[in-house]
């Protein structure tokens, strides 16, 4: 997807005013959590465990270029879903824009109960730490250009 | 027989479902089916009107004062102790000591029972199926007094071992923790028979009856358990307030557990001496309005009546079961001879959350997950279940809907 996040949420709105049914809005979250690249076991280590009481959600980022890139699982395919659905909007964008996000379209498509569940699916504790990556490699790029000026 | 042919003929569902309002809702559109009863029950009218007279004729604070007000608020918070002792069965009114729950009625046994009779060395020994509120509270004081923990093993069926039970007691036993009914399998322990063995050792017994209090006949003198504790809102009761049952000999001589009002008989800056039992161990205003409405759901099970009640259950139990074996990849967790009306299971491929969220898009309220009870989990390498729980106002037709809903789920997580 290109464009900016406010762009990317837009389209995935629009996409979802299309369904009519719950049924259709979670088998096109569930496909869509199925589609999504399984993370490599690699990266399937404690540090990149985000934990929910119910399902585990793992997460890792990269920088490039000024942008930031995310890869993430789950062992639940509805929160993986979620979880494909954010990385979808956030990864490839530079760090102020993934701090600045507000994502709302959670809200908007009828989703917010499982930002809600922090307890069980982690889902909220990720937004967190995608944007807690965003803003380590900010700080980061600061460093090394000002580092770069003296 | 007279009582309770008088009010529910043959167990009447319905008329018992018309007592309570919240099953009427609708959920995403769709009937609610409330089947996480385990979880805590619903209430009905009779203890949320009992809640709002209260608050609204004799709001006041109890035993210390001595207006109109204060005397009937006492008056009533103290009948649904001699409630209380009677639905237990329990030889005096002062073993009834009100807390805020199950958790709290262990917490306070293991903050001071524990810890005047523990010393290093000691054993406490817990079972494999165990809530975390009946694990933590223990894994804490073992810590602070040296003394070790042991667990009686979970066999496939869902059963205790007993036999590792029996060879676990010894000289070194000072405590049996052990759940009447477990909250996950649904399995009802032999814990009669645990007590004696106990007892034998020269062991005292906690029994967490959270899970048993709404199914089962409670007799703490015939289980004869040291300790007994159970919540009011798994009984159709208002949440905020359990009971800490506890043999008198035992209570009496327990070290005080909080500081405060009510539980003092005269405080001096030099020195301090405690109320009598229960007060003793009741320090603070407690939750007046939920003890007192406490009382009108316990009426509400005495006129049901619990022997109706348990067959039903049973039914429904055996319906359900019976309808989810049909559903392929489905495997029971738990399949004890002597359960309560609650089955926890699995789907081959599926993850419980997946099956809990679009369970609930069908109106239909289950519990997924590890059920507070992670080492049982662990113990059948799974990650969690699916549980649906069962109350008096379950029917045939709502296990009906949990098994199109749960066949829908399948489809589209397939």
């Amino acid at each position: 997807m290109e464009g900016s996040i406010q762009e990317r949420e837009a389209e995935i709105i629009e996409n979802f005013s299309l369904f009519d049914t719950w049924e259709e809005k979670y088998e096109y979250i569930i496909d869509l959590g199925k589609k999504l690249a399984p993370l490599d076991d690699a990266y399937k280590v404690e540090e990149n465990i985000i934990k929910g009481c119910q399902s585990t959600v793992w997460l890792t980022a990269c920088v490039k270029d000024g942008r930031v890139f995310f890869k993430a699982d789950s062992d639940a395919v509805i929160v993986k879903g979620l979880v494909s659905m954010l990385i979808e909007l956030l990864s490839g964008q530079p760090p102020q824009e993934i701090l600045d996000a507000r994502l709302d379209f959670m809200d908007r498509i009828g989703m917010m109960q499982h930002l809600a569940q922090t307890r069980s699916n982690g889902l909220l504790s990720m937004i967190r730490q995608m944007k807690s990556y965003a803003l380590a490699f900010q700080s980061e790029e600061i460093k090394t250009n000002s580092d770069g000026n003296r | 027989m007279e009582s309770a042919t008088n009010i529910v003929p043959l167990f009447d569902v319905m008329a018992v479902r018309k007592m309570f309002p919240v099953l009427n809702r609708v959920v995403h559109n769709k009937p609610l089916v409330y089947l996480d009863n385990a979880a805590t029950t619903q209430k009905p009218e009779i203890v949320t009107d009992m809640l709002d007279f209260y608050y609204k004729n004799y709001n006041a604070n109890i035993h210390r004062g001595i207006h109109a007000l204060a005397e009937e608020a006492t008056e009533a918070f103290e009948a649904t102790r001699t409630d209380v002792q009677s639905f237990i069965n329990a030889a005096h009114r002062e073993e009834i000591i009100f807390t805020s729950g199950t958790t709290d009625s262990i917490n306070l046994v293991s903050h001071t029972w524990a810890k005047a009779n523990l010393k290093r060395g000691d054993e406490i020994i817990i079972t494999g199926m165990e809530h975390h509120s009946n694990i933590v509270p223990w894994q804490l004081v073992c810590e602070e007094r040296g003394a070790k923990l042991k667990v009686v093993p979970v066999l496939e069926n869902g059963e205790l071992d007993l036999e590792a039970y029996h060879n676990l007691l010894s000289e070194k036993t000072k405590l049996v923790a052990v759940a009447h009914v477990s909250n996950a399998l649904g399995t009802i322990n032999p814990v009669k028979k645990m007590v004696e063995a106990a007892h034998k050792a020269g062991a005292v017994v906690l029994v967490d009856g959270a899970q048993s209090a709404v199914h089962l006949d409670i007799n703490v003198r015939d289980l004869n358990c040291d300790f007994f504790a159970f919540s009011a809102h798994k009984i159709y009761g208002p949440t905020g307030v359990g009971v800490l049952y506890g043999k008198k000999k035992i209570l009496e001589a327990m070290p005080v557990f909080r500081g405060g009002g009510e539980m003092i008989k005269e405080v001096t800056f030099e020195k301090t001496t405690y109320n009598e039992l229960p007060y003793k161990f009741e320090a603070g205003t407690p939750h007046i309005a939920g003890v007192i409405a406490f009382k009108a759901a316990l009426d509400f099970i005495k006129q049901t009546g619990k022997d109706f009640v348990k067959n039903y259950e049973d039914d429904l139990l055996k319906y359900a079961t019976d309808e989810l074996l049909k559903l392929e990849g489905l495997q029971i967790i738990g399949n004890a001879k002597h359960k309560t009306s609650l089955v926890s299971f699995t789907l081959d491929g599926i993850h419980p959350q997946d099956v809990g969220v679009l369970l609930d898009q069908q109106g239909i309220a289950v519990r997924t997950g590890h059920h507070c009870t992670q080492p049982l989990m662990a113990r059948f390498g799974i990650p969690g279940t699916i549980r649906a729980s069962f109350a008096l106002y379950n029917t045939h037709e709502e296990i009906d809907a949990l098994i199109n809903g749960l066949q829908k789920a399948i489809k589209m997580l397939k």
